[in-house]
């Protein structure tokens, strides 16, 4: 059985339908790459997972449950941690506070709290920082307290969502080998990525849509050479490269 | 021992002190209303600079602990003491409604709902005759002559609502509420119930807000609701007391609270009867200067710019030598 299952998921925004009958599923210890241009509906998906939006129609199952129309924080609570595109870090803040808050998903002590903040803080490299206001850290810092902080839940399902984007290439690298690190430690992985280096070194399968359709979905290598994803998505120079 | 330990043992003897060393009633009466500006103020803080729900209203828990303490009085026999332990849990459960109501509304929306919250509940005790006597008021006979039990009761509950304050803000409930008040979905995600704690915050609020009510009742002996249910005189009062002293600061709302009663008195007696009596209608306007001073110069207020007020001062000083 599959740890983590979309079924049919379709999310319309009055006229526009922002993703269009999408299925697919993740097994325990797996990584999911889910491609697709820009506006393709990738966000949205994570959105209508974590029931920020209400989904229109089809069904989200974790661990045997559904989780539709489920509170955003109850999905939480049950292992589905996620990461934002854009950044919201708890600004005023410091980094072990913004972890620390986080930390109290499982447990309710605060120092309790602040160990398991300190465990993910040094996982993810942010212990030099850890008493700066969260606004003050640079683009790179912020991509990273926001996979601490995901993880100081303790999720069984991560949902990555451009972690790499706008990061130098030294800082792609390093976030590669980080994401590798939280699998090892058995955490399941969806993950949004438009950088084709990540997404094609870290995925297990490829799952690529377009106008919210799915268009393909397999290996990396198959997805790389699937002629609708090409067009669509990776452009002539990727083919021919 | 630490430097702010020192300083608020200072402070703390100080204040048991000063009725055994100043017999004026006067001055008496000056800190027991500050108190109970220190506990408004600091519930206030919890929910608008702790949790970032920013309450117009909170008129409403205070004068339902007030008028709490009033009607067990006048309807029901008893000790308007009494109103110490329901005034509080009263104030919760018109919290609980409020909170329904408003929690709704995020921003500038729960402030206005909020708002208007407050002059609901001002109606309501004023058109309530049968249970409120309405504009007429409450009148009790006061248990005490002298000054000093409800000085040390005043300082004991300030004391009591700082400290409680202080323990929730190094707790789990003060990491939740400081999530929700830097970004709310952001909360949602990480596994926080921000209706839920919302609530928790603005109950705590309520509790204290409306134990400081049922003290004023029992204190001054006399409440109707444009006193209690005041917009100006109390739920805007509540904001400028935060704001001056330090928002999301814990001794913020206690300095505030002292500057603020101190202006309102200097104003209200015109200068101590020092400047014409005309002067006593200007404290609205200088009230209003101030809050733009305080948001342009010191935006942290008193004491979350404590160190930019030093800094300048010591900077002056080096200029003149
Ligand atoms: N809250 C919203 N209301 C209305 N339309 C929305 C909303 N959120 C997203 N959309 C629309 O849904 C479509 C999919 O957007 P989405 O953010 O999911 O794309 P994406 O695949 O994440 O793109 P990108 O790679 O640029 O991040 C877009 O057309 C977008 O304008
Ligand atoms: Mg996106």
């Amino acid at each position: 059985m599959a740890l983590f299952e979309v079924k049919n998921l379709t999310k319309k925004f009055g006229g526009l339908v922002a993703v269009n009958d999408i299925s697919f599923q993740i097994h325990e210890g797996e990584i999911l790459g889910l491609i697709g241009p820009n506006g393709s509906g990738k966000t949205t998906t994570f959105n209508c997972i974590n029931n920020f939006f209400p989904i229109t129609s089809g069904d989200i199952i974790f661990k045997g449950q559904s989780i539709k129309g489920m509170k955003t924080h109850k999905i939480c609570q049950l292992g589905i941690g996620r990461t934002f595109q854009v950044v919201k870090p708890l600004a005023r803040l410091s980094v072990l506070d913004n972890v620390t808050a986080a930390a109290f998903c499982r447990v309710n002590s605060i120092v309790e709290a602040r160990d398991v903040a300190h465990e993910v803080m040094e996982f993810c490299n942010l212990l030099a920082v850890k008493d700066r206001p969260a606004k003050s850290l640079p683009i790179g810092g912020r991509k990273r307290l926001e996979i601490a902080r995901a993880l100081a839940t303790k999720p069984e399902l991560l949902l990555l969502d451009e972690t790499a984007a706008g990061l130098t290439p030294t800082e792609v690298d390093e976030a590669i080998e980080l994401i590798k690190k939280i699998r090892e430690n058995g955490v399941s992985i969806l993950i949004i990525e438009h950088i084709m280096k990540v997404i094609m070194t870290m995925s297990d399968r490829i799952h690529a849509i377009n106008f919210g359709q799915t268009i393909a979905t397999g290996t990396p290598e198959e997805v790389a050479n699937n002629p609708a994803v090409i067009e669509a998505y990776l452009g002539e120079d990727y083919a021919k490269g | 021992m630490k430097k702010s330990s020192i300083t608020l043992l200072i402070v703390g003897l100080f204040l048991l002190g000063f009725p055994l060393a100043v017999h004026s009633n006067y001055y008496q009466h000056l800190l027991i209303i500050t108190f109970i500006w220190v506990i408004i103020g600091s519930s206030w803080n919890l929910l608008a600079g702790y949790t970032g729900q920013v309450s117009f209203g909170h008129a409403i828990f205070f004068g339902v602990g007030a008028y709490t303490a009033g009607i067990l009085v006048t309807k029901l026999g008893m000790s308007a003491w009494w109103g110490m332990l329901f005034g509080g849990f009263i104030a919760m459960a018109v919290a609980l409604f409020v909170g329904w109501v408003c929690f709704r509304l995020r921003g500038p929306y729960f402030a206005l709902a909020t708002l208007a919250g407050g002059e609901i509940f001002r109606l309501i005790a004023t058109n309530w005759e049968e249970l409120t006597d309405g504009m007429v008021g409450i009148l009790i006979i006061p248990t005490f002559r002298s000054k000093l039990p409800y000085y040390y009761l005043s300082l004991g509950l300030a004391a009591a609502c700082i400290y409680a304050i202080h323990r929730i803000m190094k707790s789990k409930w003060g990491y939740y509420f400081v999530s929700i008040r830097e970004d709310q979905d952001a909360a949602e995600s990480l596994g926080i119930n921000t209706t839920l704690y919302k609530n928790i915050s603005l109950l705590v609020s309520a509790f204290f807000t409306g134990l400081a009510g049922a003290f004023y009742m029992n204190y001054m002996g006399f409440i109707d609701p444009e006193v209690v249910f005041s917009l100006h005189y109390i739920s805007i009062m509540a904001i400028l007391v935060g704001i001056v002293g330090g928002v999301a600061t814990i001794m913020g709302p206690a300095v505030g609270a002292l500057v603020m009663v101190g202006l309102q008195e200097t104003f209200r007696s015109s200068f101590f009867g020092l400047a014409p009596a005309w002067v006593s209608q200007g404290h609205a306007l200088v009230f209003g200067l101030l809050v733009i001073f305080v948001i342009m110069f010191l935006a942290n207020g008193i004491v979350g710019d404590w160190e930019k007020i030093k800094r300048y001062v010591l900077r002056r000083k080096a200029f003149r030598i």
